[in-house]
């Protein structure tokens, strides 16, 4: 019989009162997945998150991880580690000792595994000192070594790279992509989209606690096809040829000089600069220009559509 | 082996042994005995309004007695309150409860582990101010024969029994205090507010006992529990109040255990 995704959601709603934090929420995690999840604040991503490791009672809906409910028993979270929001850690205690308690609560680390984890998130030299005394990095870097305590085949990181300097953040990126690469699946809750899109191989998109979307980051892009930069010598007429050109559309103008439009292939696009030289408006710059994730998540969570500066503008014209 | 309501246990008490508010109580319990001892050596009087006050120059044995009436007032909830109050609410100030509940110890375990952590110190603190108040008041009054409330006198080892019995007594309404402390722990979510709200409680209580015309309800108040000891200081032995304690106190604490329990079970963990 064919074992049950690491993270299986159906349905999944939490209210609170009359807010609809998370809203009929269907979600797939595959095994080996590096999977984003994304939105912006208040979508409902921590909130989901904290549904599938069963702190928090959902509404409605079931989660289900690798085929066990972890509403019914902490037995559903064996092979899961985690952390929503920030990880927490008693001050009071060292950082080896807040392991060696959460090694004893899981009941199967050893010292030698604790050693291990230390050396990972490179904690080691500072294990023996309080966690009050420790960056916020150390504690995000304490977080991943109490999960991996717990020698998971599932991995759910919720914002992990928040609050890390640069350097910081290009460290997790690389462990992250590491723990992908040995075969744990995770689960990212994240705002970067250059993380997302460098670690992912798929993405959940969440708006209003809505999955806007959920597959592939390549049929994602693929979704939004490729555009193209064109400059020529004559950008007005250049706009009428494009009009006229079977294959080509959405033709605009950009606020710089210049047009972007989409293709329906590259043959179009060759078909174009013909076209535009015989017609006296020879190209200067033709360049594909593929979606970035960023530019697809703005595209799913904001609601009209438009230019984030745009939208910006007419806040500011609201608020004056 | 699967981890359990002792693994819990244990932690809890390390996490006690860490935190400086634990040697707060433990050191009030130690240290209050050696300033009543001292008070009454330097100067020499004797609290006779109380039972066993008027023999604490005659026998070390009469000094816990004579304590435990008076940290019935305050003293002793303060210090069971000073843990209970705060076991499951620092977890929310902390906001460590995600940490340990995603672990592989179930919810009701964690609840175990930290009620008889809470229950381990309460019992800790008698403890220590029963053997601190014993110490110092045979040091300073000698191990001598002790006078019950009847007004035989028994002898000094068994004087001495009896003072252990006492405090195992007197524990009753204590780890009620403490079932109440963890209930407000849990509701309150706020170290401080469960601690002053658990004694508050405490006080309230104390204070219907001494409103006139209620005087129907002292069997059954929790203050008028904490002397349910000195039925074992009559000969013969009373064990009526010993009896009623044991399930009035079972009638304050156990539904508040309950009742954390409860909330604590069905509780979102969400920041708060």
């Amino acid at each position: 019989m064919a074992e049950s995704p690491p993270i299986e959601v159906r349905g999944l709603v939490k209210r609170y009162g009359e807010i609809t934090a998370v809203d009929d929420v269907d979600l797939t995690v595959n095994s080996g997945d590096v999977f984003g999840y994304l939105g912006p604040n208040g979508a409902g991503k921590t909130t989901s998150l904290r549904m599938m490791l069963g702190l928090i009672r959902p509404s409605a809906g079931s989660v289900r991880l690798f085929g066990r409910d972890p509403q019914i028993s902490v037995a559903a979270l064996e092979g899961v580690a985690g952390f929503v929001e920030a990880p927490s850690f008693y001050p009071y205690l060292s950082g080896l000792d807040n392991l060696k308690l959460c090694a004893a609560l899981d009941g199967t680390a050893t010292t030698a595994t604790i050693d291990e984890v230390l050396e990972i998130v490179e904690l080691r030299d500072r294990a023996k000192d309080k966690v009050k005394g420790y960056s916020h990095g150390m504690r995000q870097r304490l977080g991943i070594a109490s999960a991996l305590l717990r020698k998971p085949r599932l991995l759910l990181l919720d914002e992990p790279a928040t609050g890390l300097d640069p350097a910081g953040m290009r460290d997790m990126r690389v462990l992250i992509r590491d723990l992908g690469e040995r075969g744990i699946t995770v689960l990212l809750s994240s705002h970067q989209m250059m993380e997302v899109e460098e670690l992912c191989n798929r993405v959940a998109i969440i708006r209003s606690g809505r999955v806007a979307y959920e597959g592939s980051l390549a049929e994602l892009r693929g979704r939004a096809g490729v555009s193209y930069r064109l400059r020529t010598t004559d950008d007005a007429r250049a706009k009428d040829v494009c009009l006229a050109q079977p294959g080509i559309e959405e033709v605009a103008e950009t606020g710089e000089a210049g047009l972007t439009f989409k293709a329906a292939d590259e043959g179009s696009v060759a078909a174009l600069s013909v076209a535009l030289a015989e017609s006296g408006a020879p190209v200067l710059e033709l360049t594909p220009r593929q979606a970035t994730l960023e530019d697809l998540f703005f595209q799913l969570t904001e609601d009209d559509g438009q230019e984030p500066s745009l939208r910006r503008e007419q806040l500011i014209e609201e608020l004056a | 082996m699967r981890p359990g309501v002792m693994t819990v246990y244990r932690w809890e008490l390390r996490k006690l042994r860490a935190q400086k508010r634990t040697y707060l109580g433990l050191g009030a319990a130690a240290a209050v005995p050696i300033i009543f001892v001292t008070a009454l050596v330097t100067g020499g009087g004797r609290p006779n309004d109380v039972a066993f006050g008027r023999y604490v120059h005659d026998t070390g044995l009469a000094v816990p007695l004579v304590l435990l009436l008076f940290g019935s007032i305050w003293l002793f909830p303060l210090i069971t309150a000073l843990v209970a109050g705060d076991i499951i609410a620092s977890e929310d100030r902390n906001a460590t409860l995600k940490m340990i509940l995603t672990r592989s110890v179930e919810r009701h375990q964690v609840f175990a582990g930290k009620a008889l952590a809470a229950a381990t110190y309460a019992v800790l603190a008698i403890a220590i101010a029963g053997a601190v108040a014993l110490g110092a008041g045979i040091l300073a009054s000698g191990f001598n024969p002790v006078t019950t409330l009847s007004g035989t006198v028994v002898s000094a080892p068994k004087g001495l029994e009896l003072v252990g019995a006492s405090l195992l007594v007197y524990l009753l309404p204590i780890l009620a205090i403490a079932c109440i402390g963890l209930l407000l722990s849990t509701v309150f979510r706020n170290s401080g507010a469960a601690i002053v709200g658990t004694l508050m409680f405490s006080l309230l209580v104390q204070l219907v006992g001494i409103l006139p015309g209620l005087s129907g309800l002292h069997p059954y108040l929790l203050s008028t529990q904490f002397n349910a000891w000195q039925g074992l200081l009559r000969t013969p032995a009373d064990w009526d109040p010993i009896v009623r304690s044991l399930w009035v106190c079972a009638l304050y604490g156990l539904p508040a255990l309950a009742a954390a329990a409860l909330v604590f079970l069905r509780r979102d963990v969400a920041e708060s």
